[in-house]
């Protein structure tokens, strides 16, 4: 059984008018793994990791049938605190993710762990150590709400990344980054998967998700509407006629097929349009 | 003289940090300029002074012939419209129509002329069916368009676009290329922050790159992205097209892709 359970979930937030924000969503997340969902705004991307993190339905409230387990256990038998500890959660807009009440970036990372009783000495340890992982030893003397946007927003990742919850549910966490920056919150999230530490992501940025991701989930008007590696569901008619954006090297791949040459159009990542393209700069000198 | 000069100006914040270290930049009605450059390079803090929300601390900024020491913030942003990077920054009203309505009580319109505004603005921002939502039950996608609908509405000579496209879905990014297209026919100038390259080089003619308080590059998609140097300075990638191009040995070949399926048929 998998660390993350869905069963015939389906949840309608209390008072709302558009109906409800997901409908039987079954799902089965694996320890360690990696799942990225996808799928136009309003789609229910971020209720579906409200469910996983248990705001839903301890905060907002509304009208629940099916369930959500976390290691077996119903969320909505465990409490507040204790999912508060198996699950990581990274808001999608870093500004409401900090306290508000530390004043460097040092004390905004220390914070959580206070709050948990960790020893100080281990509490250093465990900092030090994220801010060198996230490379924010140039700030940890800076004021958080001093910081730029793209700061903010890695300083609310490690924030909660220090707390090293087994599970992190993340939404949208490098959206005002640079591409540099997206690149390095990308390899700092896949050290946490190497570490056996479940993934569920959302993200725009589809040459990342198409990367990274072990499985990808589609999702449309609160259901899930594909699901697969990031090769079938990108690959998937539906995906595009959703109005995903896809991966740019997807599109450039299936604009040079129809130009005749030798690449599958199915190539996700810029390395394998290279390697199929040398590949077959090759065969073609050799047929002739 | 332009529209927006901006010759020589520097900006240090309180606390000491020198954000704008020098730069000198020009823009007349009608032009649509992309600002690229990684977080912290300045992008921010130089728009906020076209706006007059920053005065430069040396140099000048003149915003139509007139520097922004000489008028109150108030004044300059009549000129210069600024949509957030933080919608949340900028929202407090309780429902989007009154949002997006509410910097027009300032200005002297009639009802019948504010509705209008108000209504076209919603329009175009894909907002119609949301004008009596909270904002804040609504998505923080939706909140930036309601952010951005209560600049058009202003309808300023110069829009400032700060990261619009942060968390947009594909017919999101659709919209905004939109709104730009249609603001920058209307003879506006239009200022767009993003770090989407893709975007940049489907959407914009003129691209500044600013890298550690400075502009390193300015110049067209083509130009730019094959300017390694400023490229690498301002730790930006290339988009998809020129990036294959170079790793196959071709790095002359600009963003259009049947020049590069040419090139590469040719072996």
């Amino acid at each position: 059984m998998g660390v993350v359970t869905i069963n015939d979930l389906t949840f309608t937030h209390e008072g709302s008018e558009t109906g409800p924000s997901l409908v039987d969503i079954n799902l089965d997340i694996e320890r360690g793994e990696f799942v990225s969902i996808i799928g136009a705004n309003g789609a229910g991307k971020t209720s579906l990791c409200n469910a996983i993190r248990g705001f839903i339905p301890h905060l907002f409230k509304g009208e629940l049938t099916g369930e959500v387990r976390i290691d077996g256990q119903p969320v909505t038998e465990e409490s507040f605190p204790e999912l508060a500890r198996q699950v990581g959660f990274v808001f999608q807009n870093p500004f409401t993710q900090m306290t508000g009440t530390t004043t460097t970036v040092y004390d905004e990372l220390a914070y959580g762990l206070g709050n948990l009783g960790v020893p100080r000495d281990e509490m250093r340890r465990r900092v030090d150590a994220m801010v060198d992982m996230a490379h924010l030893e140039p700030l940890v003397e800076r004021h958080p709400f001093q910081l730029s946007g793209g700061q903010q927003q890695r300083v609310a990742l490690a924030s909660i990344l220090v707390m090293g919850q087994p599970i992190l549910v993340i939404d949208e966490p490098t959206s005002q980054l640079d591409p540099k920056s997206t690149d390095d919150i990308f390899e700092l999230i896949e050290n946490m998967k190497d570490r056996g530490i479940t993934i569920v992501l959302v993200e725009h940025k589809m040459e990342h998700v198409a990367r990274y991701s072990d499985r990808v989930i589609l999702m449309d008007d609160a259901r899930i509407v594909a699901e697969g590696t990031p090769a079938e569901v990108f690959n998937d008619p539906r995906t595009e006629a959703l109005g995903t954006r896809l991966p740019q090297p997807l599109f450039v791949a299936r604009a040079l097929r129809e130009r005749g040459l030798p690449v599958t159009g199915r190539e996700l990542t810029l390395e394998e349009l290279v390697e199929h393209l040398r590949a077959g700069a090759i065969n073609g000198k050799e047929g002739r | 003289m332009a529209y927006i000069e901006v010759s020589e100006a520097t900006h240090t914040y309180p606390n000491g940090v020198e954000a704008i270290k020098g730069v000198s930049f020009a823009a007349g009605l009608g032009e649509s300029v992309a600002i690229i450059g990684q977080n912290g390079a300045g992008k921010t803090t130089l728009v906020k002074m076209l706006n007059g929300l920053l005065k430069p601390t040396s140099g000048e900024v003149r915003i139509d012939g007139v520097s922004t020491r000489e008028r109150t913030p108030a004044q300059t942003a009549r000129r210069v419209g600024y949509v957030f990077q933080n919608p949340d920054d900028q929202i407090f009203n309780n429902t989007v129509a009154a949002e997006v309505g509410y910097a027009l009580k300032r200005l002297d319109l009639d009802e019948a002329e504010r509705e209008r505004r108000v209504a076209e603005a919603l329009e175009r921002c894909g907002l119609a069916a949301d004008a009596e939502m909270n904002p804040y039950d609504l998505p923080l996608s939706v909140r930036k368009f309601i952010t951005l609908a209560s600049v058009l509405a202003v309808d300023t000579d110069v829009m400032i676009f700060d990261e619009p496209t942060a968390g947009q879905d594909l017919a999101g990014l659709n919209r905004i290329a939109e709104i730009i297209e249609y603001c920058q026919a209307r003879g506006k100038i239009i200022i767009t922050i993003t770090h989407d390259m893709e975007f940049v080089a489907q959407n914009f003619s003129r691209i500044v790159v600013m890298a550690n308080g400075r502009i390193v590059a300015e110049g067209n998609a083509d130009a730019i992205f094959h300017d390694t140097e400023a490229m690498q300075a301002a730790r930006l990638n290339q988009p998809i097209v020129p990036a294959l191009a170079a790793a196959l040995g071709h790095p002359e070949i600009g963003l259009d892709l049947d020049q590069l399926a040419e090139a590469l048929r040719r072996g």
